[in-house]
């Protein structure tokens, strides 16, 4: 009878020999599990996408433009309607037959311009309707919280209306991507012209919205201003959903500054606008100046909200439907066809967002969230309205031209308020991703 | 000095849509005992009051123009407003006046809806306990909010004041300061405005038979049931009374503030404050809370005295409400025995 007798060179070789034997399936097969364990990856005949947008609170006008925006770019990835942008986009990899041959279904939520709720509904989409992209918002705070939601749970986000550094700069993320311009771009954009415009001996006074866009707003602005050699009086800060805004406005009267910049968005642009004016800053004069208002992010809807305390008043807008291109009219055309006005910038960015989410789905072949993030990543595309555009891989921030605008003094009808000053070209607008920080993460594949 | 009148002017009118929102909801408190939460609703009413009866003036007669298109394609409407095609310039003059002229569209209407919320809602509630109060009335306030929203949208839509109000009062003049005082005509109407709606009530209160009698069934109900009043019928219209002065406080406030679906929730929480100051159920102690509180938040948004204390001009409503309770548990001019069981 032999004797097995086991070396501790012949353990260690069995040992060896038996790692590789076990691991060699894994390789193969090491694609097909990856794509199990993505987050919603659909299994029928359609893919669902939600949308988290502010139907309540002071953000409420552009959340329901963005979700028209979104059922409008649904309709034309399933093939119908005219197709608005998709025809003029370049490259583009959509076929306008839904995606991947899967049709494209929706659910939405409302935000209420509030974090927490802003999540919940990210979460309930996620989890109970299965949604494989959220898109949406109108505020950056909101931003920011879904999108580390996101990440945590493996969904690709694309943010909707969002302007603070912060969402692709400290707070950035893998699984976030935003197409929509930000503070820094506004006031790259903003110093040069206002700085023609009004001269460069200039005593500003900002009000900036309490929470992360205005701050950055805030900074950007004064780091504009000061460039030109703008000295800051005074930077206040107000409360988000502000309704009477006098109290903050009194002490510019008196203040020394002969420039206030409105740090504000949507139901608060508004509401601060219009009260500057009723306390006649605008008719005023000091320092031997004439008092100037300046609006640093603007748009058709809050332009409609003030009425007449628009007029001549400078601002910076990520897109505007009276631009001259192809993939402008196309889109106007087919949302003013449908629902009778024309889009916002809120629509326009949350429209696009669901193309350019679609299109890379397409090229990668796969709802696979890492390899869709893969093809977003350095997408270099045009004819989507805002001119040659790059999806920065290092800060998922798109790179495009931006827009300074002007409210009009004699307009059309009520959709003709605001008039394009300059359009500031891509390269003017890029800045080096390094100055915001902040680290994207790892894009790991996640179950839900 | 100029600074210190200027908080003063602001804390004024300020002040008088506290006062004008936290007398209705006192009214209300001392003559039925109900802690009304959809009165900031009434407010709101009012304002789209306002907002209506500008949309009737803008009435269009559409005329589509086939030689012209819009930007997205379809045939240009041509809008004329009608009430300018029918009385020419009176119609312009009307349109320019369209925020005070809705006055007398608030009234019969916001009448009409105090009544209706009060006998079809609010009197089922009156021996139930003041949390239940709340939330039916909080619920209440909810769903005139969303209808608001459903018709009129969520965007502030904003109404302005006259052409002759529109502009800037340099106050200063009239005191030897020069220009440098300046104030918003609009908002000095607005504190006159309150000051003749409170004198009117408090006149009606104290000069009229009527008001005697709605004072002593607030003093004391059953006596006043026992020598044969209809208290309750009584009661009703003071509510509606209470709609009233919450609706055209809102008409003329939405000048100041582009009135949407929630403004009336930004009131109604600072106006209980007011009424708790003042006092629950003292007409006189809303309105001197809603004004001295008015002044004292102009005072604490100044920048110098941020600069003390930061963020004070966030809570000193709140702050000053603490140290009254603390000191005075009825609020200012509180009556013995209000809310007190």
């Amino acid at each position: 009878m032999s004797k097995f007798i086991m070396t501790r060179r012949g353990l260690l070789r069995a040992g060896a020999a038996s790692g590789v034997a076990l691991a060699a399936p894994m390789h193969f097969i090491r694609g097909a599990y990856a794509e199990d364990i993505s987050c919603n990856m659909p299994k029928g005949d359609t893919v669902t996408f939600g949308w988290s947008v502010p139907l309540t609170g002071p953000y409420a006008d552009e959340g329901a433009d963005e979700l028209k925006a979104f059922q409008l770019a649904v309709k034309h990835l399933n093939g119908e309607g005219d197709g608005g942008m998709i025809p003029t986009m370049k490259p583009a990899a959509l076929k306008g037959n839904g995606i991947l041959g899967k049709k494209v279904a929706q659910v939405h939520g409302d935000s209420q311009t509030k974090t927490d709720a802003a999540r919940d509904n990210s979460k309930r989409m996620i989890e109970r309707d299965g949604a494989i992209m959220i898109s949406g918002g109108s505020s950056s705070a909101e931003a920011i919280a879904v999108q580390s939601l996101c990440q945590d749970m493996g969904v690709i986000h694309m943010s909707g209306l969002t302007h603070s550094n912060d969402t692709t700069g400290k707070d950035k993320k893998r699984y976030g991507f935003r197409h929509f311009f930000n503070a820094y771009q506004s006031g790259v954009a903003l110093g040069p012209v206002i700085g023609e415009a009004y001269g460069k001996d200039r005593k500003a006074y900002h009000l900036t919205a309490d929470y992360t866009w205005g701050w950055t707003q805030e900074e950007s602005m004064k780091a504009a201003t000061e460039a030109l050699g703008w000295q800051t009086v005074a930077a206040v800060r107000t409360p988000l959903g502000s309704a009477d805004f006098s109290q903050y406005i009194t002490p510019v009267l008196n203040s020394g500054a002969d420039v206030l910049i409105l740090n504000h968005y949507g139901k608060d642009m508004v509401n601060s606008l219009t009260q500057a004016v009723q306390f006649g800053l605008r008719d005023k004069e000091v320092n031997g100046k004439k008092f100037e208002i300046v609006v640093a992010l603007f748009s058709e809807l809050m332009a409609q909200g003030a009425g007449d305390a628009v007029k001549g008043i400078y601002g910076t807008s990520n897109w505007d439907w009276k631009l001259d291109d192809d993939a402008t009219k196309a889109f106007t055309k087919s949302f003013g066809q449908e629902y009778g006005a024309p889009p916002s910038q809120a629509a326009h960015t949350c429209y696009v967002q669901a193309l350019l989410y679609a299109d890379a789905c397409e090229r990668a072949g796969t709802f696979f969230a890492p390899a869709v993030i893969k093809a977003l990543e350095g997408f270099e595309f045009d004819g989507l309205g805002n001119g040659s555009t790059l999806y920065r891989a290092e800060d998922h921030q798109c790179m495009k031209s931006c827009l300074v605008v002007q409210g009009k003094e004699n307009p059309k009808d009520k959709y003709d308020l605001m008039e394009i000053v300059k359009v500031i070209p891509r390269e003017a607008t890029t800045y080096d991703p390094a100055i915001f920080g902040g680290e994207l993460g790892p894009s790991d594949a996640k179950q839900c | 000095m100029d600074a210190i009148l200027l908080q003063i002017l602001n804390g004024l009118d300020k002040g008088g849509a506290y006062a004008l929102i936290a007398l209705g909801l006192t009214l209300v408190f001392g003559t039925l005992g109900v802690v009304n939460f959809a009165h900031g609703a009434l407010f709101m009413l009012g304002a789209f009051c306002a907002v209506t009866f500008n949309k009737l003036l803008n009435l269009e007669s559409v005329v589509i123009d086939p030689t012209q298109k819009t930007a997205w394609g379809t045939p240009l409407e041509v809008r004329t407003p009608y009430i300018e095609a029918w009385l020419g310039d009176f119609g312009k003059y009307l349109h320019d006046y369209s925020v005070p002229a809705s006055i007398l569209l608030a009234i019969p209407v916001m009448l009409i809806i105090g009544i209706v919320m009060e006998r079809g809602l609010i009197r089922y509630f009156y021996k139930r306990p003041h949390a239940d109060q709340i939330l039916v009335t909080f619920g209440l306030a909810i769903v005139i909010q969303e209808i608001i929203k459903h018709f009129f949208g969520a965007n502030p839509i904003p109404q302005p004041a006259p052409m002759a109000f529109g502009g800037t009062a340099y106050v200063g003049e009239f005191l030897g300061m020069g220009q440098t005082l300046a104030y918003p005509w609009w908002r000095i109407i607005y504190f006159l405005f309150s000051l003749g709606i409170i004198g009117a009530v408090f006149a009606f209160l104290q000069f009229t038979t009527y008001g005697m009698v709605v004072r002593a069934g607030m003093r004391d109900r059953e006596t006043v049931g026992l020598l044969g009043i209809d208290i309750e019928r009584r009661f009703t219209v003071v509510f509606g009374l209470a709609a009233v002065v919450a609706g055209v406080a809102g008409v003329m406030y939405t000048p100041i503030l582009p009135p949407d679906y929630h403004m009336g929730m930004e009131f109604l929480v600072l106006s209980f404050v007011v009424v708790v100051v003042g006092g629950m159920g003292s007409l006189g102690g809303a309105v001197a809370a809603g004004f001295l509180l008015g002044i004292l938040q102009s005072f604490a948004s100044m920048n110098e005295v941020k600069a003390i204390i930061p963020g004070i001009d966030q809570i000193i409503i709140y702050l000053v409400a603490v140290v009254i309770l603390l000191t005075l548990p009825r609020g200012l001019m509180g009556r013995k025995g209000v809310m007190e069981d």
